[in-house]
């Protein structure tokens, strides 16, 4: 086995780890945002996407880079700005209403 | 020196990224944690143009300018009832990123082949599955889109042999991709393209059985399958960050439809090869006792009224019927004119309620509901007894005592609202029909249930006015 693979599966195994452990933490009222948020997060394959598009592999690399240029795009600022809308609106009750509401979130 | 930079650029990002999740955990942080988001991701960005493969800026522009365009045309003014709809877009998106990124990636490997370069199996391997996962993630979500949008029948598609058919598609898939790690330099390209032909096929096939009921399942898997397909990308393009990213959105999706099918009692499996409602469950579930003579209480929007006016708690249980007639606002209305009166006014939302986690929250947020009043399943169960009246706005699977008592039913075991506790029910619905996953509900028939027939909100807004006119 090449030493790449061990060591991408060590970087894998630990960001697994933490992602649960930081993704459990969110309450079930923010599970839209989270999703839309990790949707925003996944289009971090902009990386790839771009190097693909910037390329001297061809016109055919360029061209298919370039598509995953815009869509991953499209999920990097949609994303973003819907997750924003969406915790924009979440608020608290005027008054706070009742001690149950601290333990909610 | 410049690959150090960009590595350390990309170190930062990852960190942000986790800061960015970890601001979810509370509404007050979350909009920080969305910055934080930004700002990482605009740096990996930055980095990635000043690495040294990169050497020509056109497509790249190209590509920027358009996905912004798009991304910001369907996000500005998008309703907060299309919030499914909109995320399975965007797992399609991605999923199609990434796929494409594996083809121009093999394409480049294919150059080195030709330049007798020497070819890993490593990322042979990785772009194997980074394009399976990928293609298959991109046709699942085209498909959930469209039963989300009612393009496509929401009820579950199924054929005999289904189920064989499409793992033995999966397992031929992984036979041509073991295939081409064992002999890299050698294998045919159609090895490759019939994996990715596969994976566009095996989209399609696995989600058409799957009810519009579990999508909320789907969605979240399809999450983690997005973001394991970029993982994959970055063991094939040797890339940390993308590793890091794709395992946070893999595991953030993988909880996720834990948490959702732990909500619906059913495993994996049963909902991804179950087909719920299609009959075979049903024909032998002796529910069917409810259909005929059976009587309910039809009652109009002034007997709901008057029962209202003379609660003084209130519980209400929205669920996919609100979001459909958008009753948000309506509801949000009565409610504060409940509380006017000096009613007490709490929300009871069920994890699978709607088409994905958190729709209900998302929408009662929109219509300025606080999010204390907001409350779970395990949080308010007990308060039912102590409830007088109960408004169900379009759920009908979370409040069906039958999950608790029928060993039969479909939905036996699914953790329900003890709703039949309280004083009375009020139950808006649109007709009598049990919904598509045909389970008949005995709660519509218990004495103390009231239903009213109708589109919710014109009921709700109807209910409004009515107790604006019997007020003092």
């Amino acid at each position: 086995m090449s030493s790449d693979l061990i060591f991408g599966l060590y970087i894998f195994a630990l960001a697994t780890f933490v992602g649960y452990q930081v993704i459990s933490r969110v309450p079930a009222l923010l599970h839209t945002p989270l999703m839309s948020g990790t949707n925003a997060i996944s289009g971090i394959s902009l990386v790839g996407s771009l190097v693909a598009a910037g390329s001297h592999h061809g016109l055919v690399a360029n061209v298919l880079g370039c598509i995953a240029v815009a869509s991953a795009t499209i999920n990097v600022v949609g994303g973003f700005m819907i997750t924003d809308r969406m915790l924009k609106m979440f608020k608290k009750g005027p008054q706070g209403s009742g001690a149950n509401a601290a333990k909610k979130a | 020196m410049r690959e150090q930079i960009v590595n350390l650029a990309y170190l930062v990002a990852s960190i942000l990224f986790i800061l960015c999740l970890r601001g979810l955990s509370s509404p007050e942080q979350g909009r920080r944690g969305v910055f934080l988001g930004e700002l990482g991701m605009f740096i990996a960005v930055v980095a990635t143009l000043i690495k040294t493969e990169v050497v020509r800026y056109d497509f790249i522009v190209a590509g920027l300018l358009i996905g912004s365009t798009i991304g910001v045309g369907i996000s500005a003014k998008l309703p907060m009832t299309k919030m499914p709809e909109r995320i399975a877009f965007s797992h399609a998106f991605g999923g199609l990123a990434t796929s494409l990124v594996g083809v121009a990636e093999y394409l480049k490997l294919h150059e080195d082949i030709a330049l007798g370069h020497e070819v890993s199996r490593l990322s042979v391997g990785a772009l194997g599955f980074e394009v399976f996962l990928g293609s298959l993630t991109f046709t699942g979500s085209i498909m959930a889109f469209g039963k989300l949008q009612g393009v496509i029948t929401g009820a579950p598609v199924t054929w005999k042999g289904q189920n064989v058919m499409n793992i033995g598609a999966f397992f031929g898939a992984l036979a041509l991709l073991a295939y081409q790690v064992a002999f890299p330099a050698s294998s045919p390209a159609w090895m490759f393209y019939t994996m990715c032909a596969t994976g566009f096929a095996l989209g399609i096939l696995a989600v058409l059985p799957i009810g519009g009921a579990d999508m909320p399942v789907v969605i979240s898997l399809l999450n983690s399958y997005a973001g394991l397909a970029a993982c994959a990308t970055g063991f094939a393009l040797k890339s940390n960050i993308l590793i890091i990213s794709g395992a946070l959105d893999g595991s953030s999706g993988l909880l996720l439809s834990m948490l959702m099918s732990k909500a619906m009692n059913r495993s994996f499996a049963n909902v991804l090869f179950g087909a719920f409602g299609t009959g075979d469950s049903t024909g032998a579930s002796p529910t069917g006792k409810a259909a005929p003579g059976k009587s309910y209480n039809e009652a109009t929007v002034e007997d709901a009224s008057a029962v209202l006016q003379a609660s003084q708690s209130v519980i209400v249980i929205p669920g996919y019927g609100m979001a459909v007639s958008q009753a948000q606002h309506a509801v949000r209305d009565l409610a504060a004119a409940l509380e006017k009166r000096g009613c007490e006014v709490k929300y009871a939302i069920h994890p699978v309620a709607g088409r994905m986690p958190g729709h209900m929250n998302v929408l009662l947020a929109e219509a300025n509901v606080p999010y204390d009043a907001l409350f779970d399943l395990d949080m308010i169960n007990d308060d039912f007894a102590r409830t007088d009246a109960v408004l169900v706005v379009g759920a009908n699977d979370v409040v069906n005592p039958a999950a608790k008592t029928d060993t039969a039913s479909p939905i036996y075991g699914m953790p329900v609202f003890n709703v039949e506790a309280s004083r009375s029910v009020i139950v808006l619905k649109r007709s009598m029909n049990t919904g598509f996953s045909g389970v008949e509900n005995e709660l519509f028939f218990h004495p103390n249930t009231m239903m009213v027939l109708g589109d919710a909100k014109k009921t709700l807004i109807g209910l409004n006015n009515a107790m604006k006119d019997g007020g003092h």
